[in-house]
C-alpha cells in the first residue's frame, strides 16, 4: 500500500519511531513543535557522520539550540496558547538515550514541560 | 390517441462537476493523522537556591527500575525481562496480598526509573509504555469494579477519583554514564 505523509519540514534525519500500545493522539496540531532525532540521511552523511543528530525545523542543531527553538515557537503563538504548547520528540528507535536526555534537560530549562514521545501503534500487548 | 411515452431523464450533466467538487473538498480537508505517542510531563527544573528537600520514602514504596547500556532491566536488584515488567508493576502498585515488601497502598507507590546514556530509545519507550500500561489496566479494573463501566465511559469526577487512587508517579532520575557509550 502506498501512503502519503504530509510534512512541514524536510527530514534530514532517518526516523523510525518506536512502537507502543498506550499511545494518545496529539490534540491540536498547531500547538505542537517537533524535534527530530536520528541518523543523518545518506546525502548528509559525509558532512555530519552517522551518529544520531537533532533536527530543528530544517537544520541540524546541537542540544543548546533547543531553548532558542522553543522561544521562537512561543513567540509565533499568542500568549494564551503558550502554556498549551506541546513538544513532540520524534526520535529514531535506534537512538541512544544520551541525546534524548540532553534535549529533555534543555526543555526543562526553558519550562516546556509538556512532552510527547512520538510512537506508532503496536498490536501485540505483553502480558 | 398516441401519447409520447418516453421516460423522463434525470439531468445528469452537472454530475461530474459535483463529483469533482466533492473530491477536491475532501482532498483539502483531510488531515492524515500520524501524530500519536506517549505523553508525559517533565518535572520542572529545580530552582538554583532551592534547599534540597529530601523527601524520605519508605523502601517498600519504591520500585526501582534500572536500564543499562545493554538494554537490560534491573527491577529492585533483580534481572527481569521487559515482558514481565507490567505484571510486576501491577503487583507492586496494587499489592493485593499485602506483601510487606511491596507498596503500602497504590497512592504511596512510586516507580523510579533510571537509565544510562547508552540505553536505546526503543527500550526506554517500551519500559515507559509497560509502566503506563500497568497503571491503565489497574484503573480500568477499578472502574469496572467500582462503577461497572469502562474508564473511558466514566464522567470526569469519577475518572479523577480513580486517577487519584492510582496516582501515576514515575520518577526519572538524572541519567548516568556508566555504560561507557
Amino acid at each position: 500500500m502506498v501512503t502519503t505523509v504530509m510534512r512541514q519540514t524536510d527530514l534530514k534525519v532517518k526516523v523510525v519511531v518506536p512502537q507502543a500500545t498506550e499511545i494518545q493522539k496529539l490534540e491540536k496540531k498547531s500547538l505542537v513543535s517537533y524535534i527530530y532525532i536520528g541518523t543523518p540521511t545518506e546525502t548528509y552523511r559525509a558532512k555530519f557522520g552517522t551518529a544520531p543528530r537533532i533536527q530543528l525545523n530544517d537544520a541540524f542543531a546541537s542540544p543548546n539550540q533547543v531553548i532558542e527553538f522553543i522561544e521562537k515557537e512561543r513567540a509565533a503563538r499568542s500568549e494564551a496558547e503558550v502554556p498549551l504548547l506541546t513538544t513532540s520528540i520524534k526520535a529514531d528507535k535506534e537512538a541512544k538515550m544520551g541525546i534524548v536526555t540532553d534535549v529533555k534537560q534543555e526543555l526543562r530549562k526553558c519550562n516546556a514541560l509538556k512532552l510527547n514521545y512520538s510512537s506508532s501503534k503496536r498490536a501485540e500487548v505483553y502480558n | 390517441m398516441r401519447r409520447n411515452r418516453t421516460t423522463p431523464e434525470v439531468n445528469a450533466g452537472s454530475m461530474a462537476d459535483i463529483a469533482f467538487l466533492l473530491l477536491i473538498f475532501f482532498l483539502v480537508t483531510t488531515t492524515i493523522d500520524t501524530d500519536r505517542g506517549i505523553s508525559i510531563r517533565l518535572p520542572p527544573m529545580p530552582e538554583e537556591n532551592q534547599p534540597e528537600n529530601d523527601i524520605r520514602i519508605k523502601e517498600r514504596n519504591v520500585m526501582k527500575v534500572l536500564v543499562n547500556a545493554n538494554d537490560q532491566l534491573l527491577v529492585n536488584g533483580e534481572l527481569l525481562g521487559v515482558k514481565e515488567l507490567k505484571r510486576r508493576a501491577k503487583e507492586f502498585i496494587d499489592n493485593p496480598r499485602k506483601d510487606p515488601n511491596l507498596s503500602e497502598s497504590p497512592t504511596k507507590a512510586v516507580i523510579s526509573l533510571k537509565n544510562d546514556r547508552g540505553t536505546s530509545y526503543n527500550i526506554y519507550i517500551t519500559v515507559h509504555n509497560e509502566l503506563k500500561a500497568a497503571y491503565n489496566e489497574l484503573r480500568e479494573a477499578k472502574a469496572n469494579a467500582d462503577f461497572g463501566k469502562p474508564f473511558e465511559k466514566l464522567n470526569e469526577a469519577q475518572q479523577n477519583q480513580i486517577k487519584d487512587y492510582y496516582r501515576q508517579v514515575i520518577s526519572e532520575a538524572e541519567p548516568e554514564n556508566v555504560g561507557g557509550v
